[in-house]
């Protein structure tokens, strides 16, 4: 029971990484491989602040409440790693819009088939 | 939050897909606040709820591909049960979670909490990390920021097309949004710039600035029309303010290695190293600030004008 509770953010984590493993892995549309993506993406910033958590511990922003303080090295990873990971999947998307426009679908195994073709 | 996901991976319609992905931004906010990281909170609150989902509808609008039925294959669920259960082994060894003795919190984190108020004088450590003593890192990440900006004008450069707002993606028609919007849109951009220049104290800092801001300016063109937003701030004028950020940044950089520090070493800015520090960590944070904002606007702006081009013919 100790186990459970001690391990349980962790086990979530996992669940969720792996579900946005599968959408990749299973759906055909581009758009739809991207959401995967992000879904796996936040699992692993759930996974670095949950590290970073103290039970009982209080923002790191000293002299405002006492000690002691979750750690703020994983905080500051992820922050940052949310803003480019917006940017970066902006890309992404700006990509699909493109291959939509040459081939005039975002179906991974049409556009496999289109390039056999050629 | 886990339900969200699920419903994700399980609805075909992507339109409902996307709007989910909006739920689950709103859902992962609030685990980061229990998790007393209020800084990432904010930037996530910003980013997961607004921005994501709807660059994902513009290009959905671009496409109109409808989507085809996943086949489950077993290939890949037997593969996704390895690696579960693979991971799910490795936890076995992690420590308990919220334990304060656990490795990662034995390290640098300590020296950080302890020695970052007397070293710079600011309370909130995870703004003195970021801009002081990983400022390194950091500068690296706004540089990424910037690139992927600039792809993502590249790959919409030949039809970048200045025509007419059709009124299309707007939702001027509705009274009550408008209405919200005019009183809600101000308050937000000035909440931004407490979040930039209260960073130091405070929850905030440049990156959920930059993203808030850029938000308050995507509702207004939301609201009011693509057009109206680009009376108010010029395409030329974004695109040489997300460039400034980043130079903001090195100067300031080059500008400790100037005085004799080094590079992106603040403590030689002024006379005093506490001063020196406050001024360096307002300056990155503000050439931070004003690269995200001005990269997101950006690509918003890049999609926006793309769906308006290809509906116009």
């Amino acid at each position: 029971m100790a186990l459970i509770s001690a391990l349980y953010n962790y086990w979530m984590v996992i669940v969720l990484m792996m579900i946005g493993l599968y959408i990749i892995l299973t759906q055909r549309n581009l758009v739809k491989k991207i959401i995967g993506l992000n879904i796996f993406q936040t699992a692993i910033y759930f996974f670095f602040v949950s590290v970073g958590k103290i039970a009982g511990g209080s923002p790191p922003i000293l002299s405002e409440s006492p000690p002691p303080y979750s750690n703020p090295l994983p905080h500051v990873l992820i922050l940052t790693a949310i803003i480019v990971g917006v940017a970066t999947m902006a890309l992404a998307l700006g990509l699909v819009v493109r291959i939509n426009e040459a081939y005039g679908c975002i179906d991974e195994h049409e556009l496999a088939g289109r390039d056999g073709d050629e | 939050m886990l339900v969200t996901a699920l419903a994700i991976a399980s609805v075909r319609d992507l339109f409902a897909a996307v709007m989910l992905m909006g739920i689950y931004g709103l859902l992962s906010a609030s685990f980061f606040v229990l998790m007393d990281a209020v800084d990432v909170a904010f930037t996530e609150a910003s980013v997961g709820v607004g921005l994501v989902p709807l660059l994902m509808i513009y290009t959905l609008g671009m496409t109109r591909d409808v989507n085809r039925e996943a086949k489950a294959s077993p290939g890949s669920l037997a593969l996704v049960s390895i690696a579960a259960a693979l991971l799910f082994f490795g936890t076995l060894d992690m420590p308990a979670f919220g334990s304060a003795d656990a490795p990662a919190h034995r390290h640098t984190a300590p020296r950080y909490l302890d020695e970052s108020m007397t070293e710079t004088g600011i309370p909130n450590v995870v703004t003195s990390v970021l801009a002081s003593y990983r400022a390194y890192d950091t500068l690296g990440e706004v540089t990424v920021v910037f690139a992927a900006g600039v792809g993502v004008l590249a790959l919409f450069f030949p039809g970048a097309s200045s025509t007419l707002d059709a009124g299309n993606p707007s939702l001027r028609q509705y009274t009550v949004p408008r209405i919200i919007g005019k009183i809600l849109i101000p308050p937000i951009l000035i909440f931004a710039l407490y979040v930039q220049f209260h960073g130091e104290y405070g929850p905030g800092g440049g990156f959920p600035a930059g993203a808030i801001f850029a938000s308050a300016l995507i509702m207004y063109a939301m609201l009011f029309g693509l057009q109206t937003l680009k009376r108010v701030v010029n395409h030329e004028l974004i695109r040489v303010l997300a460039a400034a950020g980043v130079l903001l940044f090195g100067t300031v950089g080059v500008l400790g290695m100037a005085s004799g520090g080094n590079f992106l070493d603040y403590d030689y800015l002024a006379a005093d190293a506490k001063t020196g520090q406050h001024a360096g960590i307002l300056l990155v944070e503000l050439g931070v600030g004003i690269t995200v904002a001005s990269v997101m606007l950006l690509q918003f702006l890049a999609f926006a004008d793309r769906k308006n081009a290809m509906e116009n013919g």
